[in-house]
């Protein structure tokens, strides 16, 4: 095993040659935001909240997705990245409708969790006021497309964790929409086992429990990972 | 099939070609002015006239003139017949009989659209039948194959396309040694080619055009290319919207299949390699190598972050070499005539020709291949004739992803890194000339709304950044924007610019940036024409 030294912020901190500069943040309490990224399934880059400087390299890179390497200077907090992270976040809140005071997730949003971090008290930006449908053919679960950031974290552990795939995208740009099976109502999917990690995996109010009212959804997703790295942490020996 | 085999044909066909030859084109351009109504016609003239013993009616590829279209050129004599009516083909046929000048109207090739143009990519465009494979070969055609198969170890191979300087050609200009080289290096027990058709970009047809008119040149650069980096199947992927293009490469595949050119133990030689179509669906993003890749593989054409680039880990994980059709159809005359001839073209750090689909308000539209370093001028004002009323304003190229390049800048040499240095790209070969009469920012909406239409959708800044900056040049266009948009349009285009995940988002904002630095009056004259407008209401 190979290990690689580097700095993150100034900090002196040491990796193995296989992890992404974001878990060596992490390992080393630096927090890098994130939305796309969800433990237990694959990094896809996608949102774009975890970009950070490396010094020589002239492009932002995705922590999520970089190996860490010999001598890496990385900068997380640069007064460019603080301005970017936060027109990111702009732009979601201004791409759907995202009410959080009538939403089931007020409170536990990671959305909103990143707006308090990030200093955004309102968007810059027009809102775009898109027509979203709410689905809530299920039994148990529901899902409201107003409130969907598109990370695609419920289609990668519909895929990768439960092996379902109920999940994908259709449509392309502004018009992505997350549909199930080949775009049915959730209720008549199929191949849906009703397994709920969807639930857990959602970052904002998008799925949720259907019974739950404002602010009432708390999600658990040390879950996901528990589900997928118990093993070899041999966290199934109580 | 061996090197005599080939030169049998060769010497065939030549000695079928009768004495006069009646060359029609029939790609796309010419054959949506009923082209091949003209081809019909001419072959009912010559059965009339009695004249099917000496003189021959072929339908060829693109010869470049497409504004001029429907082409006809007549062989020996140089003739070439521009715009041509079915009904004008008896005349055509009866003046070659001494029976007086065609009613059809005359053009020169000696003008500069023709003689300034270096032709590489396309020599045998307009020349060839682009649907027999005998008539490939007598051009010489696969013989280049034949060469490095057989007198060259697949890494002489690569070494002689590092040394002749050639980049590549879809647009970013990666040298393309470098990458046949890493492919090469990779151990794996299986390794692919991917030839990219998916032009997209908007007023670009330069690959549509390579491929309907001389396919069997781009199958030999990829089977070229297979034998130097070790691979033994490759992709075309051409774009759904290019029906011509995909038939005459099936047919083109199948032929050359028959003859052993492709498939097993190619020229008596261990060397196999095999090529089938994939046919894109629409996508524009789909010309980006990782969503490309996707989208063989069956999935959804999105990107994905690279490291690990496709040279490492692309089609199922195996490494794979993906170039643009143009530059594959660089790779036989390379092997042929050497790289020193080919890096003797062009300029230091651009070497060999370039082609262009020249577009726009300007009087000669259609297909040109000039050597690199060619200023703009002589393009658009030799070439290109100018603009038919009045004067150039700007000159757009690479596409949604390239930028304006006012007229006081048309000396510019056209290579890489002077167009990257006045805030545009080279890109695949799109050139659209503008003149006084076209709005910058209307341009600069236009080409976002398609970015934003073409959007994946995967990544935060690309999808909903693209989408603002259109409404933002939507308010300004309608004359309800404010200064303080101008400084928000700034900085989105900008962030857009920067954290992107793939080459569309990242470029998307050039034709804004380019024209914000280029026409800043034109956006404050749409501001403040916007604010007497509210005043006076």
């Amino acid at each position: 095993m190979a290990v690689k030294t580097l700095t993150i912020d100034g900090k002196a901190i040491s990796a193995r040659e296989e992890q992404t500069i974001l878990q060596a943040a992490r390992e080393n309490g630096i927090t890098i935001p994130t939305l796309c990224q969800l433990n237990g399934t694959s990094d896809i880059g996608a949102c774009r909240l975890c970009l950070v400087e490396v010094a020589g390299i002239p492009k932002l890179l995705p922590a999520c997705v970089t190996r860490v390497g010999e001598g890496m200077e990385v900068s997380t907090d640069s007064e460019r990245i603080r301005e970017y992270r936060k027109m990111i976040v702009e732009l979601l809140f201004a791409e759907r409708n995202h009410v959080c005071a009538a939403c089931v997730e007020n409170g536990h949003c990671e959305l909103q969790d990143l707006a308090i971090s990030v200093g955004m008290d309102h968007s810059r930006y027009d809102y775009m006021n898109p027509k979203c449908a709410v689905d809530i053919t299920h039994p148990r679960y529901g899902i409201d497309h107003n409130r969907c950031v598109l990370c695609g974290r419920c289609v990668r552990v519909c895929d990768e964790i439960e092996g379902a795939h109920t999940w994908d995208f259709q449509g392309r740009g502004a018009n992505t929409r997350t549909i199930s099976d080949m775009f049915v109502p959730w209720g008549q999917a199929a191949s849906c086992t009703s397994c709920g990690k969807c639930v857990q995996a959602c970052p904002t109010g998008a799925i949720f429990r259907r019974g739950s009212t404002v602010a009432e959804m708390k999600k658990d997703r040390t879950r996901l990972d528990f589900i997928v790295t118990a093993r070899e942490k041999k966290q199934w020996i109580a | 099939m061996d090197l005599n085999d080939l030169i049998e044909i060769a010497e065939k066909e030549n000695a079928g070609a009768k004495p006069i030859r009646l060359r029609c084109c029939t790609a796309a351009g010419c054959l949506s002015q009923q082209g091949d109504a003209v081809k019909n016609a001419l072959q009912q003239a010559v059965a009339d006239a009695g004249m099917s013993d000496r003189v021959e009616v072929i339908g060829v590829g693109c010869m470049g003139l497409c504004s001029a279209g429907p082409l006809v050129k007549v062989d020996p004599d140089g003739a070439l017949f521009e715009q041509v009516q079915p009904e004008q083909c008896a005349s055509i046929i009866a003046s070659l009989n001494g029976g007086g000048p065609a009613s059809a109207s005359v053009g020169s090739d000696d003008i500069p659209f023709f003689s300034k143009q270096h032709p590489i990519v396309l020599e045998n465009s307009g020349r060839i039948n682009p649907e027999r494979i005998e008539s490939y070969i007598a051009t010489g055609g696969y013989q280049a194959l034949y060469h490095s198969l057989r007198d060259m170890a697949p890494a002489d191979v690569v070494e002689e396309i590092s040394k002749s300087g050639l980049r590549g050609r879809g647009g970013a200009g990666f040298p393309t040694g470098l990458k046949w080289a890493t492919v090469a290096k990779m151990t794996a027990e299986r390794k692919y080619i991917v030839c990219n058709a998916d032009e997209g970009d908007p007023g670009a047809f330069m690959d549509r055009s390579v491929l309907e008119s001389d396919p069997h040149r781009v199958l030999e650069g990829m089977a070229i290319a297979a034998y130097a980096v070790g691979a033994t199947q490759g992709f075309v992927y051409v774009r759904g919207e290019y029906p011509l293009a995909i038939a005459r490469l099936k047919t083109a595949i199948q032929q050359a299949r028959r003859m052993g050119l492709l498939g097993t133990q190619i020229f008596e030689s261990p060397f196999d390699f095999r090529v089938d179509l994939r046919i894109g669906a629409g996508a524009f993003v789909c010309g980006e190598e990782t969503a490309l890749l996707r989208s063989i593989e069956g999935q959804r054409g999105t990107p994905r972050p690279r490291p690990p680039f496709p040279a490492q880990s692309g089609l199922w994980g195996y490494p794979t070499l993906i170039n643009n059709v143009e530059t594959f159809a660089n790779i036989a005359p390379i092997v042929t005539r050497g790289s020193e001839w080919f890096s003797g073209i062009g300029t230091e750090k651009s070497k060999g020709t370039k082609v262009f689909a020249l577009a726009g308000k300007v009087t000669n539209t259609g297909l040109i291949e000039v050597p690199m370093g060619t200023p703009l001028r002589t393009i658009v004002e030799e070439m290109g004739g100018g603009v038919p009323d009045g004067k150039v304003k700007a000159v757009q190229t690479g596409g949604p992803s390239g930028g304006c390049i006012p007229a006081a800048h048309l000396d510019t040499p056209v290579d890489y890194e002077s167009l990257a240095k006045l805030g545009s790209i080279m890109g695949s070969g799109g050139m659209i000339v503008m003149d006084q009469s076209d709005n910058m920012v209307g341009v600069a909406k236009f080409f976002m709304e398609f970015c934003m239409d073409e959007s994946c959708g995967k990544c935060v800044p690309c999808r909903a950044g693209t989408a603002q900056i259109h409404k933002i040049l939507s308010k300004i266009t309608d004359g309800l924007a404010t200064s303080a948009d101008l400084d928000t349009l700034r900085s989105l285009c900008e962030m857009v610019k920067s954290t992107s995940l793939c080459g569309l988002g990242q470029s998307a904002p050039n034709p804004v940036l380019s024209t914000l630095r280029y026409y800043p009056d034109e956006y404050q004259a749409c501001i403040d024409g916007g604010a007497t407008a509210e005043a006076s209401a």
